[in-house]
């Protein structure tokens, strides 16, 4: 390893300009002319529009333009779209309503786009806002899901029941059979709650048209900004797809957020054509929490057979997956294809069956936020194990241990073929770093303090890496998702590498970078990343799913790859030897056997310059392409031990401890790494003890700023424990397996586990607040200090 | 989301004067904080504009509010529902009862409403204390209105 090559903790490239403020967000952006876009938004959570009268707004100082529904709909901009389709299990297809990006004649979520005002300056727009009059007939509104498929309340039309799908995965017979075998059957009934992403820099857009060329640029906070492109292009045809470049410059954290393509990147893109100006909108921090596309919000109950000796035989679980007013871009794929797979976790479970149904609400829109997915069919997973272990009385660790898969690779009964891991390595090392065995220990000392001490665990598993192409088309995806990469060496042998992977805080500037140094031999600030320009890159599928390394950096790798090979060409007529004979190590090109070598920079040069190879024998230059679609996911899996402390007086939960042991295959950057867990864990215990998202009955967001909504502190964490194991991924050139979303996925288990193990009951609800644990906590039998 | 609030108050007047001020829009203008207009459209209805200010959120609501219920002089139903643009929006009603009391009158309230958009995503904790200011407020200057003092000046 080189101070600056795979494994090494090299410090964040990208920190300097970040930490100093000379970042460039899409808000930095500043065109000539630009004017400024408010979206009026629905105060009703579900409203027919009678009539929308603008007239006095119209005539309002600075007032550009004003735009509804209609103008969208004549100017034949088609709605917003879900890139997933999923089928019930009667066959039928699901059944998705319309989605305006500016409401057509219904609201139907609080902060629902209803108009665009376009001014000289954000002030103007404001106010102009303020004087459009909308008539409104309210409708009565819902808002849990289990409570939309039983209500009068119609959103949608298409969509009896206000349900979208019933979907199932898994061998319902194979199921029932294991559930009439078995010794004991565990049951249990979770909500998991409703989050707000909440990402530091909050979405944004800047929409501009060129009547020269007829060229359209927007400037979009996005994860994946060819994605982008496409959907606005091909499906919402804002823009020819060869007319329209995005640019997603800096980005200041997504979660999942980001993916996704909303009303009002859309409306800025369009309206720019409209006014003949450039278009910006900022999202305030109350529009975010209102429209940018929440996570999670699942009602489940599950039951897990089990023998006389401990071991799983089936699971069933039924989920009902609030997936808000309207189906944002990968809405229907989260609560099935990313959720239900993964419900055999690190076990050995012979018969899963699982029931999804997906239902519209009068709530925002709900899509994948870090994790996405597979936190949900964690939670399930490794709660109902946790209440089978203690059931049956057995040990929480050595439960799992009798049920983990020991050889790969592995079949599960929902999909997933695991291809490496070893679990025991993982849970050992955390009871270590725990120092497990003296927990009984720390829980009587806490007793004596008239503190409730637990300790929980969660085995986690994500499929990431995603996805093979072939595979995800057959369950329904709209697009593949490989990932494509560019590596240019220019003639003074610095390199430039153009990736389809986005950075939002990943630090792939640093990362990618590190690959190319050791492969190539190149120093590292010799190496620049380039990625968020459709203008630029090729194209990309961009990040999200832990998928930049596994099948960003493999994009990269396969590249590197096809540029030695272009080199040893190169040098093998510089060397005057066969081709054969070059050998490429260390950053030098060498004939075999020999002292005759030519470094890698003399080789790009020479490569351009062509002055020893003719032009019939070999292409002058030095830059490859190469597109990577993954063989299979990747499965890291690990083990994250919470030990709290309650309070019963005050309901306040204490995390004292927390140990991680993670295999995430071959690291690239052990820091980032490292901070990946730290910040995926500060997400997890966030949703675990903290942030909630709650609409009254009436359908207004009643959490809508941090003055209701709370997120993780410093000082709500302990400082983590986080070891690795290592078994990399066979699928993969790199063997790399992704890290992004693990804390996030293994801490809501984890902590909920912890603190229903200090109550003695199993009923806290999530998120655990104070409140709740205190409630929780009048139900438990006080410790005895002798205990 | 929802917002109730119920309570008394004794006022210094017997009910008929009592009564008589609860539909003198004159009275209701220069008791109701923040009010800038209040109208007579018919009858039992009155146009209304008026200020109002829940924690970070301020705006100028504007409605219709009608009397329903018409119990003279033992009560009605006070109702209206008003528009306040970005803020959102606010409808509801008070039921209102009179009864004599020793002293003058004893009023008797019950306020049952429903406020929506800005108001309820930033001000939704705050709105219960500022429903209750706002009502305190108006009884006070209601009650001063109402008051010997005040009729003689």
């Amino acid at each position: 390893m080189t101070a600056t090559g795979i494994g090494a903790p090299v410090r964040r490239k990208e920190d300097q300009r970040f930490v100093t403020g000379q970042g460039r967000y899409v808000d930095d952006f500043n065109r000539p002319g630009q004017a400024h876009a408010c979206f009026l938004r629905s105060p009703h959570a579900h409203a027919n529009i009678r009539s929308i009268n603008a007239t006095a707004a119209k005539a309002m100082p600075g007032v550009v333009g004003i735009f509804t529904g209609e103008d969208l709909a004549a100017d034949k901009i088609g709605g917003l779209i879900c890139g997933w389709m999923i089928h019930s299990k009667d066959g039928t297809p699901m059944k998705a309503g319309p989605h305006p990006a500016l409401a057509q004649g219904k609201v139907r979520y609080v902060g629902d786009h209803v108009a665009v005002v376009i001014a000289e300056t954000l002030a103007q727009a404001k106010d102009a806002a303020e004087a459009i009059e909308v008539d409104y007939e309210v409708l009565p509104a819902v808002v849990e899901g289990p409570e939309a498929q039983k209500t009068s309340v119609q959103i949608h039309d298409v969509a009896p029941d206000n349900t979208v799908f019933r979907w199932h995965l898994g061998d319902k017979a194979a199921v029932d059979q294991a559930f009439a075998k078995a010794a004991r059957v565990t049951t249990i009934d979770l909500v998991n709650n409703r989050l707000v992403p909440n990402p530091m820099e909050p979405r944004a857009a800047l929409g501009e048209y060129d009547p020269g060329t007829d060229n359209y640029t927007l400037y979009t906070t996005s994860q994946n900004p060819h994605v982008a492109r496409l959907v606005l292009s091909a499906f919402i045809g804002v823009a020819p797809e060869h007319k329209l470049r995005v640019i997603a410059p800096d980005v200041g954290g997504g979660f999942g957020s980001k993916i996704f393509i909303y009303a009002e990147e859309t409306v800025c893109v369009w309206a720019a054509k409209k006014v003949k100006r450039p278009v910006k909108w900022t999202s305030d921090r109350t529009e975010a929490f209102l429209a940018d596309a929440h996570g999670r919000d699942h009602v489940t109950h599950a039951e897990m057979a089990t023998d006389e000796d401990g071991r799983i035989l089936g699971l069933r679980v039924q989920t009902v997956a609030n997936l808000g007013a309207y189906l944002s871009t990968f809405a229907s794929s989260v609560p099935t294809y990313l959720y239900a797979p993964l419900l055999s976790g690190q076990y050995d479970i012979p018969a899963i069956y699982c029931e999804v149904d997906g239902v519209y609400t009068n709530t925002a829109p709900v899509d994948a936020y870090r994790g996405a997915g597979r936190p949900e069919a964690t939670f399930v997973l490794e709660r109902i194990v946790e209440k089978a272990a203690r059931e049956a009385g057995m040990d929480p660790a050595k439960f799992r241990k009798r049920n983990y898969i020991k050889k790969f690779p592995h079949q599960t009964p929902v999909i997933m073929t695991y291809d490496a891991g070893d679990y025991h390595a993982s849970m050992n090392k955390a009871l270590e770093a725990a120092d497990y065995k003296n927990f009984g220990k720390r829980r009587r000392e806490s007793a004596r303090r008239g503190k409730l001490r637990g300790i929980g665990f969660s085995s986690y598993i994500e499929a990431c890496g995603i996805a093979p192409s072939q595979a995800v088309g057959s369950l329904g995806a709209g697009v593949g998702l490989w990932e494509s990469a560019e590596v240019r060496v220019n003639p003074t042998g610095s390199v430039e590498v153009l990736t389809g992977s986005h950075s939002h805080g990943q630090g792939h500037e640093t990362t990618f970078a590190q690959l190319v140094s050791d492969r190539l031999g190149v120093p590292i600030e010799n190496v620049s990343i380039v990625h968020g320009d459709t203008d630029k890159v090729q194209f990309g599928m961009g990040t999200y799913g832990s998928r930049s390394g596994a099948v960003g950096m493999s994009a990269i790798a396969k590249a590197i790859d096809k540029v030695i090979a272009k080199g040893k060409k190169v040098a093998a007529h510089v060397l005057e030897a066969s081709e054969g004979d070059i050998e490429f190590k260390d950053g030098k090109f060498t004939v075999a056997g020999t002292d005759k070598s030519l470094d890698f920079a003399s080789t790009a040069l020479q490569a351009y310059i062509a002055h020893k190879f003719s032009g019939q024998e070999l292409e002058p230059g030095l830059k490859e392409g190469a597109f990577y679609d993954p063989t299979n996911f990747t499965f890291p899996a690990g083990v994250h031990i919470c030990e709290v402390e309650v309070d019963p007086d005050t309901g306040v939960t204490k995390i004292e401890r927390w140990t991680a042991v993670d295999d995430f295959g071959i690291i690239i950057n052990p820091m980032i790494v490292e901070g990946q867990v730290h910040g995926g864990i500060a997400q997890g215990v966030g949703q675990a003890l903290l942030e909630g998202t709650v609409y009254d009955k009436s359908g207004q967001l009643v959490t809508a700023s941090y003055m209701d909504y709370t997120m993780p502190r410093a000082n709500d964490l302990p400082s983590f424990q986080v070891g690795m194991t290592v078994t990399p991924c066979p699928s993969n050139p790199l063997g790399i397996k992704g890290c992004g979303e693990a804390g996030a996925i293994a801490a809501p288990a984890a902590v909920i586990n912890a603190i229903t193990d200090a109550l003695g009951h199993e009923d806290v609800v999530m998120p655990a607040t104070p409140q709740n644990v205190w409630r929780a906590a009048q139900r438990s039998r006080m410790p005895m200090a002798a205990e | 989301m929802a917002m109730t609030m119920q309570g008394e108050v004794l006022l210094p007047a017997g009910r008929d004067r009592v009564w008589a001020a609860l539909n003198d829009p004159e009275v209701l203008k220069s008791c109701i904080p923040g009010v800038q207009e209040l109208e007579k459209t018919g009858d039992t209805e009155f146009r209304a504009t008026a200020k109002v200010a829940v924690g970070p959120v301020k705006a100028s609501f504007k409605g219709v509010v009608t009397l329903s219920d018409l119990d003279p002089p033992n009560g009605y139903t006070i109702s209206g529902e008003g528009q306040g643009g970005v803020a959102g929006f606010a409808k509801g009603g008070a039921k209102v009862r009179l009864e004599d009391a020793e002293g003058g009158t004893r009023l008797a309230y019950d306020v049952n409403a429903q406020v929506g958009g800005k108001i309820a995503q930033l001000g939704g904790r705050l709105i219960n204390g500022v429903a209750k200011k706002y009502a305190d407020e108006f009884f006070a200057n209601f009650a001063k209105s109402l008051s010997p003092a005040e009729n003689a000046a």
